[in-house]
């Protein structure tokens, strides 16, 4: 007989294995398939009234393919680093902006800080997408941004901007900025002032308060943070479809064109791995870092 | 300390703190000579922490004057003040060793100076080899002497010590006093504490200052507050006090007399003291009570308590009137027979010098 409280404890894992780790070896199997014009698209299915015969077929017709053609292929490549480095690069602008912002927050009157958690809150009201097509009619040529810089006679042609990867920089750091902003924010909160106080007390300016003490102590909402933007922003496709130009390499995109264009899930499925592979990397990291709290330094 | 001559190690003018519509700390002028070991005493809420954080710099007051050694303070942000604070947390930066702690505040020495004042910091505390242990492996008597030498590293001209004994155990807690005294002493830096506890504010500090709702109402050593209090709050605060209404009738010689509800009785005036003919209250403390004196006031025993070094009575006079006497239990126990102790029920005559009599404002 099980408990009924052991019972509960089994909800979590039976919805992890049902709903991730199910999918993950579905994908897994999928992209050491081949594409065929075919339904389900791709081969080899395994054929269960042959029995074990069936089995051993279905295992010798698996192969990794797929993933040599993603090594080979410097479009992939190209994609997996450009993926990276935007989201690396955005994910460092994200840690500059939501910093000041957090700390500040933390820092107001008390009485104002559910009012300032709900304003970074708010924009969530609101779809994604929708947000994210404001944004075509803020960057581009006649648009918003331009037509104002064009006026104040900052510029003296219609900006370029929509299209670049300066457009998908600008829309990866507005639409995640709440995910680095509140993490540290919650972290920054529950510091105990007295911790502060006590450096000023001992001598140090209002900046190595900060550099010594606040920022040492919110490291972990920073990492949680970055690691929330992070994560998304790699396999983001929304953002770098609208605001990116045609050109525009990230996996999200490359993923969506094989499997909706080419109709090559075996293929579209190893980019998931692959992208699923980079991004346990940052989380072990994060997972490492954290188990020793506050190690770094004197 | 009673060096008028001489500019003080800490001087406030007049210092005020308004929050809102409440007032904090009214108007609190105060000098303290360079050694003191200052207790600023009163119950939570009296004003007495945030005394403490507008010398440190935490706060700002709203009227008044904050000097040390003659410099004013006003402007200055907490870390360029020659003060140091140990907080009543302690405040310790739980990222950093205990040897990162100490050395936070010593950024201008070079590393083998500034590990070598931590190892002279932490030998003063009694807590050798302690350097590199973090601050969450440490009992909570080890971080005190962690966040007091933290404090003391920058030789500050005056240390602020908000209620630093506090979160220890009562035990450790006799014990740290000896020690924080013995080491005041021996730096001869200038301490002003905040308690909350009379007893410790008695056995540390060279002049006890009494906060009352915001102001300081009485400063002077122990013995001084104990025997003569200003008012009835400093009376009740350094111990138990029998405080009897009455109102001044005239003199005998270098007493007063007032008029009680059980008899008139003569006492010493106190600065403070009504005028003639004005209410006042007498205090009159349980153990400058003698019992049975041949003449005096009549009363009757209600309540004996036996507390093993003095026995704690209780007395009703002829008008009502119920005081508190305490004598050594000693007489009590040797060689006496039974009906030689006071029971209740008894009817005896009090005895109450007018030396023991102070005269307060009502």
């Amino acid at each position: 007989m099980i408990r009924p409280a052991r019972l509960l404890a089994l909800v979590p894992a039976l919805w992890l294995g049902a709903f991730v780790l199910l999918p993950g070896l579905i994908i897994l199997k999928i992209s050491l398939s081949s594409a065929a014009t075919a339904q389900p698209p791709y081969l080899p299915v395994l054929d269960w009234s042959a029995g074990l015969e069936g089995w051993s077929s279905f295992l010798e017709a698996l192969d990794f393919t797929n993933f040599e053609t993603l090594l080979s292929d410097t479009l992939y490549r190209d994609a997996a680093l450009s993926s990276l480095a935007l989201a690396g690069l955005a994910t460092l602008i994200l840690a500059l902006i939501g910093t000041p912002i957090a700390h500040a927050m933390a820092r107001a009157p008390e009485r104002a800080q559910p009012l300032l958690v709900a304003l970074v809150i708010v924009p969530f009201w609101t779809s994604f997408l929708i947000r994210i097509y404001a944004w075509i009619a803020i960057l581009k040529p006649e648009g918003l941004l331009s037509g104002a810089l064009l006026r104040l006679g900052l510029v003296d042609r219609p900006l370029e901007v929509l299209g670049t990867q300066g457009a998908i920089l600008i829309g990866l750091t507005y639409a995640y900025l709440p995910f680095m902003v509140l993490p540290l924010y919650a972290v920054m909160a529950r510091l105990d002032p007295h911790l502060r106080e006590a450096a000023a007390d001992l001598g140090a300016s209002p900046a190595r308060v900060f550099w010594s003490v606040t920022l040492p102590l919110a490291r972990l909402g920073l990492m949680a943070g970055a690691l929330l933007c992070f994560v998304p922003m790699v396999g983001e496709f929304i953002i770098p479809d609208l605001l990116g130009g045609s050109d525009t390499l990230m996996l999200g995109r490359v993923l969506w064109s094989e499997f909706f264009s080419n109709r090559d899930w075996p293929l579209a499925s190893a980019v998931a791995i692959l992208m699923l592979a980079l991004l346990v990397v940052p989380m072990v990291l994060l997972r490492d870092s954290g188990a020793r709290p506050g190690e770094a330094g004197r | 300390m009673g060096d008028t001559g001489s500019v003080p190690r800490l001087g406030l003018e007049g210092v005020t703190k308004r929050f809102g519509d409440g007032v904090a700390v009214a108007d609190v002028s105060l000098a303290l000579a360079a050694g003191e070991f200052f207790c600023l005493l009163g119950p939570s809420g009296c004003g007495k922490s945030t005394l403490l954080r507008l010398i440190a710099g935490f706060e700002t007051p709203s009227t008044g004057l904050i000097r040390v050694d003659g410099l004013d303070l006003a402007g200055l942000p907490p870390h360029r003040r020659p003060v140091n604070m140990m907080f009543q947390s302690y405040a310790l930066f739980p990222h950093k060793t205990v040897a990162g702690n100490i050395a936070y505040g010593l950024d201008g020495l070079s590393r083998t100076d500034r590990s070598a004042r931590v190892k002279t910091l932490l030998a003063r505390v009694r807590l050798e080899n302690f350097e590199d242990r973090r601050i969450e492996t440490l009992s909570g008597g080890q971080r005190q002497r962690v966040a007091l030498a933290r404090a003391l590293a920058r030789e500050p001209g005056v240390l602020l010590l908000d209620e630093p004994l506090g979160a220890l155990d009562r035990g450790l807690r006799e014990e740290t006093q000896g020690e924080l005294r013995a080491l005041q002493r021996r730096l001869g830096t200038t301490f002003v504490m905040v308690t909350h506890d009379p007893g410790e504010a008695m056995a540390l500090a060279d002049r006890i200052g009494v906060m009352d709702r915001g102001r300081l109402v009485q400063v002077g050593d122990a013995a001084t507050l104990y025997e003569r209090p200003a008012t009835r709050f400093v009376a009740g605060l350094l111990g138990d006090v029998n405080l009897i209404p009455g109102r001044i009738t005239g003199r005998d010689g270098e007493w007063i007399v007032v008029e009680t509800g059980f008899g008139p009785l003569r006492a010493s005036a106190s600065e403070s003291a009504p005028g003639e003919g004005e209410a006042a209250t007498l205090a009159l403390r349980p153990e400058r009570i003698g019992m049975d004196a041949s003449e005096g006031p009549a009363g009757t025993i209600t309540e004996v308590t036996y507390l093993g070094v003095r026995v704690r009575s209780q007395v009703r006079m002829n008008d009502g009137t119920l005081l508190r006497v305490s004598t050594p239990a000693a007489s009590h126990a040797f060689g006496l027979q039974a009906r030689d102790l006071h029971g209740p029920g008894d009817t005896i005559r009090l005895d109450l010098a007018p030396e023991a009599c102070r005269i307060l404002p009502p």
